[in-house]
């Protein structure tokens, strides 16, 4: 079976977001950059399903030189082969599943999986976009995925409970929390990860559909009000929220 | 003339609030514009609904049907929701952004080659053009963004717009045809396992969510009562999540659920950062922590300093009293 691992790195979630000089952007000045949480489940449930298939894992990637950190965590978590599009263009998402699928054609991969979201955007649109390029099906926000001889059974997370969905392969996953528990990577995997090759391409033309016209902080809230300590508070917080806040 | 198409969510033949905050969203830009806002209802059976959607400002609404579509499909409900927009020639999509919209959004992107703002809290006009706003960063920052493709896809947070009731209640009803094969359907929800009892953190009016202040998986009784007492939802902090004392579905933050409830009442949650990025859209926040420097009091309309152990039970009862329950 081939599988293929979209990854992507954030920044890591204790960052203090500056706004850059550009006033679009964010200031990646001292921005620690780390592995998309979302994206270890998908890489889990990669190497589950080489161990139980057979064949090879590939993480593909588009960005810059700091991505290779990013798949070398993933090559040290057992991936097989480890795949950068070059690319330092500030791309949308389109753009971005735009250059991944031209190369993922190229690939003939039975499963693609991919972390729900990353965590910077939250856009949660390359799955999709891909699927669709490439012409299978999807399937996202994965909370239990099955596959046995191309089919493929998946519980996936919907407003108060769970989705069961089939389809086939070659097929589209996104991973929800919940998915599995993904490994650390063994001392042995860190060590053979910084040999491993990671192939460089060239990613496809960046045509961006989405503009960023500012980003701002969020307005500022005004300031609350402790309305008291201990059970003797009680009465004043829901006359407050009843009378005040007219919310209960 | 801007023909906006707004998909209108049902499930089991009944509309998600969502839908209604989407068909109203579409009736007010197409105000703005000079333009025309449709609904566009996909299912099996669901025509005799329909109309609802009249009174959130639908002047049309298209019925497409089909006994394949009783269930949800991404791949068939994508294909739907193109073709209909072609048809249209709507240059605007909008999309409620619960699970299934989320799920559509993208796909029907890729047919029509359109851009798509996912996931708005805001949108407004600016020189004829339609500008989104949408939290970025775990909602350190927002974005203004523009789409610039000829057909443009928005989707809106749950919760966020309104949805009054009031229009027309009879808007013309036009049934749609598309043509779907078997192929179409290459994937199909075979079942729904729906958890009884308390709304789904993402649709709750009111959520009363705990941290690790509760100091036990068998405190969270406390949070529950509460919760049942205001008819609302249970949330929990990503370190109560990942010691296993709460289900993951119910983790709001960063790396679990955003909500955006009328009121979220955080019991011995500290303040992380990462969790106001799930909640920090919240119309009011109380906290109730003994730490009275905790950081979510920055971020709470009304705070209580206290022991959740005593405060809780208390304000439980005095809910209860007021609600007369």
């Amino acid at each position: 079976m081939k599988i293929v691992v979209c990854i992507n790195h954030v920044p890591d979630t204790e960052t203090k977001v500056k706004i850059g000089a550009d006033g679009k952007t964010i200031d990646k000045n001292g921005v620690n950059f780390i592995l998309n949480p979302y994206d270890e489940f998908a890489i889990e449930a990669g190497l589950k399903l080489k161990e139980k298939n057979g064949g090879e894992v590939i993480a593909l990637a588009l960005g810059g030189e700091t991505h290779k950190e990013t798949l070398r965590k993933a090559l040290a978590m057992g991936i097989d082969k480890a795949v950068l599009l070059k690319d330092d263009a500030v791309r949308d998402s389109y753009s971005t599943a735009k250059a991944l699928a031209e190369h993922l054609k190229t690939m003939s991969a039975d499963c693609i999986l991919f972390g729900k979201q990353s965590i910077d955007y939250y856009d949660e649109q390359i799955p999709g976009l891909i699927a669709e390029w490439l012409g299978i099906p999807s399937v996202s926000v994965v909370v239990k995925l099955e596959v046995e001889n191309g089919k493929v059974v998946c519980e996936r997370e919907i407003e108060g409970g769970h989705e069961i969905v089939e389809t086939k392969l070659p097929a589209v996953i996104s991973a929800q929390k919940g998915l599995n528990e993904p490994r650390y990577p063994s001392l042995k995997g860190i060590m053979a990860a910084r040999s491993k090759p990671i192939e460089e391409h060239p990613a496809a033309p960046c045509a961006n559909v989405v503009e960023v016209k500012s980003m701002q902080k969020p307005p500022a809230k005004a300031a609350g009000k402790i309305v008291g300590t201990d059970a003797s508070a009680v009465p004043e917080l829901v006359r407050l929220l009843h009378e005040e806040a007219k919310v209960i | 003339m801007t023909k906006i198409l707004a998909f209108a969510e049902q499930r089991e033949g009944k509309f998600k609030k969502a839908a209604f905050e989407a068909t109203q969203t579409a009736k007010k830009i197409a105000d703005q514009l000079n333009g025309e806002a449709v609904a566009l209802l996909v299912g099996d059976g669901v025509e005799g609904i329909a109309a609802q959607l009249g009174s959130y400002g639908a002047v049309k609404v298209i019925v497409a049907q089909d006994a394949r579509l009783k269930n949800y499909s991404t791949t068939a409900y994508s294909k739907v929701i193109a073709e209909i927009a072609k048809q249209e020639n709507a240059s605007v999509i909008i999309l409620p952004a619960t699970q299934m919209g989320k799920d559509l959004a993208p796909r029907i992107s890729g047919k029509l080659s359109a851009g798509l703002a996912a996931d708005c809290t805001a949108l407004k006009i600016e020189g004829g053009e339609i500008i989104a706003t949408r939290p970025v960063y775990a909602g350190k920052s927002l974005v203004d963004i523009q789409v610039s493709s000829p057909v443009k896809i928005f989707t809106l947070r749950p919760n966020v717009f309104t949805a009054t009731p009031g229009g027309n209640s009879s808007p013309a009803i036009q049934k749609a045809t598309v043509n779907l094969t078997d192929a179409d359907f290459s994937t199909k929800v075979t079942g729904i396992r729906i958890a009884e009892g308390r709304p789904d953190v993402t649709e709750a009016g009111i959520i009363v969510s705990g941290g690790r202040g509760m100091k036990g998986p068998e405190h969270f009784a406390l949070v529950e009562k509460l919760a049942d007492v205001l008819g609302g939802g249970v949330g929990a902090s990503r370190a109560v999540v990942d010691a296993g004392w709460r289900p993951h579905d119910e983790q709001v933050g960063q790396t679990g659920k955003t909500v955006s409830p009328s009121l979220y009442i955080a019991c011995g949650i500290s303040g992380a950062v990462q969790h106001l990025a799930g909640m920090s859209s919240s119309k009011y926040i109380v906290a109730i922590n003994k730490d009275k420097d905790a950081p979510i009091f920055q971020i709470a309309d009304y705070g209580i300093v206290g022991d959740v152990f005593e405060v809780l039970p208390a304000l439980t009862e005095e809910i209860r009293k007021l609600l007369g329950k």
